[in-house]
């Protein structure tokens, strides 16, 4: 895994000169300093990876690069010539394409617009659209995608689009490529797929900035990094002189104990928890086009992993359970007692708590305060009329705000303005105040810094261990096996396998039934 | 920071917006209306007492623009569910032409009891109107502005059909009270719209409506999930516009004494939606405030006494109106004041450097 890249690239002794070279960047906002005096330095032709936990300035960043936000001081120098980008225009003219995490496409319209528009060649005043399919198609071949250039842009998946943004960044301008997070909502082959037009990129003497939350990845396929912490630079390093263990204590400082504590798997007495009537058992439940039927026993003080790769399956097992999705057939018994989950409500009433995958679009009011986050879940199921008295309120998310070491640490912030990471543990919150009898967490620890990840790791773990069920899902096998005392497979919308997590399930084994749909 | 888009890092700052600083842009532009008055007429703010009645300019803002309060109040709570209500306009019709049938028809006009019999006639139409369109929306799931453009439509019809296509006058001294009447030296209208104004502030800010309500509105997925029951919601907030259109046809019907099916209440949908907007609660729904909404009201009623006493002819008011809310709404923008604000910037230190100058880097070491 950890083989740098054998190519010789640009280091600190002379070489090419850097194409973009940031020096005592600072930003100030309201109450934060969030970034003190960082500086960057981007080579024609490498990848450069930047590191840092949730909160240690990538995003601000990255956003004065690009000209979102202007810089409080410093200097930027691109290809040698000073800049203060006012606007994302700005930067763009100077050199400087943006891919961010969510693709900043239009749908609705063709491959070929999508990667043309606002430059379409024209004729006579007109868009010239031979002329314009022609080009797309050139610049596809050129990085050797086979795309369909008058194909609707929604027809194809989130990885092709976010290709396509790739292509578009790199036709407006070729200098200097940003690509923030683009595999967090990728599989593992279309991360290949991205890595392997990533490189081409490179190899044509684009510098790229490469900004991701999966340590392996960085070894894949970067040649520098730099690392943020608490908005200040850590610093610059070839990856040759880091190993995974080396770059996450450069990122967290001196707290790798946390993530120590959990490298034990934490399934002694499963055999006991499996005893008895389940908390929740579902037979044969089931909802056309969604999930093929499947069976599923969750006894109390058990985690259940949920594994498979994206669009498996996995998340729907999770929202029938919850009643997000009405089933078509089947039964759910919660402690013997046969119920219908129809809708969240009912699913709520009986214990069960569901964490979103989307905590954006499903999870959090963006408008509304952590407080009022964190309370929503009791206040609904109270209905309106028997409001939570403030001062209940205040000290509800005084508590869980400290509990899970939400920051920053104000009940009144507006959650849209949190942290992924701190987004997701005001979601926690929310349900864990709940207390809930099943916590249903739909992939909890996604593009969010290891730090948050090892805390929630270790919530989970201690929900188990009070008796709380959890039901895992999450894409990343590692931290299945490890929380879980059992894991259900997912393939194909179809539940292929129930193992018990001991010794003898290991990564591969585990993907093996994954791909293969059968445990050998 | 205003423009900060939703997805930033924690270190990219955390916006509190006090509810002060929510209602500084409405408050400071009424106040600039007002002044702008009192340029023209200097006793543009005088209050004088006459008969025991309080009579003035700010007394007429506040009387004439009571039922506008009403219905922009009722608005404000819709527009919060990401919806919106055309029908208003309408049901003022249809609540006045109801309530003047009434008395002209009754045996005495003129007793109490005839008076309080039209008005809760005309609040339980109103009730089954808001139920309708609350049915459509959250029962129905039709778009909240197709679903009440039909009652806009229909429901002024329905108030002709009341007033048989005339205007009805009525004589009644308890009636004209609800509109034209004083208490305690006050206009009765004002003092009535304060307390619903009240009423509603304290309802949804002391339970838990006002949340649950910009819950659901900000994200109606996520508050599913969470258990909110929605569709009662929903189906409240139409019920309560469609009460404060009815409490504001009262008012406007008794204030003249008379119910005219065809132009009562036209287009008061529009200027409540604007007074909603002028008072910063977004179309797009989630967070409401009322008092930035009666802010908003009172800007807009405020521009309707300002054509009259500047004597602004009237085939030129609506453009007047227009240019001024256009004006309003720039001021308002953080977007665009962010723009000026700019280029103020930009420019000044440019005009002190010499042509070779930078501006650009100047900015960035600033």
């Amino acid at each position: 895994m950890a083989s740098p890249s054998t190519t010789p690239r640009p280091t600190d002794a002379g070489g090419p000169r850097p194409v973009l070279e940031a020096q005592g960047i600072r930003k100030q906002f309201p109450g934060v300093l969030a970034l003190d005096g960082v500086a960057l330095r981007l080579f024609p032709g490498e990848v450069h990876a930047l590191m840092g936990e949730n909160g240690a300035g990538k995003s601000t960043l990255i956003k004065v690069l690009t000209g979102v936000h202007p810089a409080d001081g410093g200097t930027l120098v691109v290809d040698g010539r000073p800049h203060a980008f006012a606007d994302p225009l700005q930067a763009q003219q100077a050199g400087i394409s943006t891919v961010y995490q969510e693709v900043n496409l239009c749908p609705n319209i063709s491959v070929a617009e999508n990667i043309l528009i606002g430059r379409e060649p024209r004729r006579f005043g007109l868009i010239h659209w031979s002329a314009m399919r022609q080009r797309a198609a050139e610049l596809l071949t050129e990085l050797d995608l086979d795309l369909d250039v008058t194909s609707l842009l929604d027809s194809h998946s989130l990885a092709v689009q976010q290709l396509v943004a790739i292509v578009r960044a790199v036709d407006v301008s070729a200098k200097v490529l940003v690509l923030d997070e683009p595999t967090s909502s990728l599989d593992r082959e279309e991360v290949a797929q991205l890595f392997t037009l990533v490189r081409r990129l490179r190899d044509r003497g684009v510098a790229i900035l490469f900004v991701t939350h999966f340590i392996d990845q960085v070894f894949d396929l970067c040649d520098r990094v730099t690392v943020l912490r608490n908005g200040q630079l850590e610093g610059e390093y070839p990856i040759g002189e880091l190993t995974p263990v080396t770059l996450v204590q450069r990122m967290i400082g001196g707290e790798l104990a946390t993530l120590d504590q959990l490298s034990g798997r934490s399934h002694e007495g499963a055999a006991v928890r499996a005893a008895g009537v389940p908390f929740l058992r579902a037979r044969q439940l089931t909802r056309t086009g969604s999930i093929e039927p499947y069976d599923l026993d969750i006894h109390a003080g058990e985690v259940i992993g949920l594994a498979g790769l994206l669009g498996s399956g996995r998340t729907e097992v999770a929202r029938l359970l919850f009643g997000a999705d009405g089933a078509d057939a089947g039964e759910v018994s919660i402690e013997g007692e046969k119920v219908v989950l129809r809708t969240p409500r009912h699913a709520i009433a009986r214990g069960i708590a569901f964490c979103s995958e989307n905590r954006k679009s499903e999870g959090l009011v963006g408008e509304l305060t952590v407080r009022e986050n964190i309370i929503l879940a009791l206040q609904a199921a109270r209905g309106w009329t028997r409001p939570l008295a403030r001062a209940t309120q205040d000290e509800l998310a005084r508590h869980w705000i400290e509990a899970l070491d939400i920051r920053p640490a104000d009940p009144e912030a507006q959650v849209r303005h949190l942290s992924g990471g701190n987004q997701q543990k005001v979601l926690l919150a929310r349900w864990l105040l709940t207390a809930p009898r099943l916590l249903i967490l739909d992939e909890p620890t996604r593009g969010i810094d290891i730090g948050a990840k090892a805390e929630i790791q270790k919530l989970v773990a201690r929900l188990a261990g009070e008796g709380t069920s959890v039901l895992f899902i999450s894409a990343e096998l590692e931290e299945v096996l490890r929380l879980s005392h059992r894991i259900a497979v997912l393939r194909d919308h179809r539940m292929v396998a129930t193992l018990a997590n001991d010794d003898t399930v290991t990564p591969e084994r585990l993907l093996t039934t994954i791909a293969t749909g059968t445990d050998s | 920071m205003t423009t900060q888009p939703a997805k930033s890092e924690a270190a990219g700052g955390v916006g509190r917006r006090p509810a002060g600083h929510r209602l500084l842009w409405p408050a400071l532009i009424l106040l600039a209306l007002l002044l702008g008055n009192l340029a023209f007429h200097h006793d543009f703010f005088s209050v004088r007492v006459r008969d025991g009645h309080l009579y003035g300019s700010l007394i007429d803002i506040l009387q004439f623009g009571a039922p506008l309060i009403l219905v922009a109040l009722g608005m404000t709570l819709v527009i919060a569910t990401r919806g919106i209500d055309l029908s208003v306009g309408s049901t003022v019709a249809i609540a006045g032409a109801l309530a003047c049938g009434h008395i002209s028809t009754a045996a005495r006009p003129g007793s109490v009891a005839t008076m309080l019999t039209a008005v809760a006639l005309a609040l339980g139409v109103a009730l089954a109107l808001g139920l309708a369109n609350g049915f459509l929306v959250s029962g129905l799931g039709v778009q909240p502005i197709v679903a009440t453009l039909i009652l806009m439509v229909a429901g002024r019809g329905v108030a002709q059909l009341i007033t048989d296509g005339q205007i009805i006058t009525v004589t009644s001294a308890p009636y004209k009270m609800i509109g034209g009447g004083y208490w305690l030296t006050f206009p009765f209208a004002v003092l009535l719209a304060a307390g619903l104004v009240a009423l509603t502030a304290f309802v949804t800010r002391r339970s838990a409506l006002g949340m649950l309500i910009e819950s659901v509105g900000g994200n109606p997925a996520a508050s599913r999930l969470v258990g909110i029951r929605a569709g009662g919601l929903l189906a409240l907030v139409y019920v309560v516009s469609a009460l404060c259109a009815a409490v504001a046809g009262l008012m406007i019907s008794s204030n003249v004494s008379s119910a005219d099916g065809n132009n009562a209440g036209l287009w008061i949908e529009l200027d409540a939606i604007l007074a909603v907007v002028v008072g910063g609660t977004a179309l797009t729904g989630g967070r409401f405030s009322v008092g930035g909404t009666v802010l908003g009201a009172l800007i807009i009623q405020t521009l309707s006494t300002t054509v009259y006493t500047l004597g602004v002819p009237p085939e030129t008011s609506l453009v007047f109106k227009a240019f001024v809310v256009i004006v309003v709404c720039l001021v308002q923008s953080p977007v665009f004041r962010a723009k000026v604000l700019r280029r103020r910037r930009t420019t000044t230190p440019r005009s002190h450097t010499t042509a070779g100058a930078a501006p650009q880097q100047q900015e960035a070491g600033a």
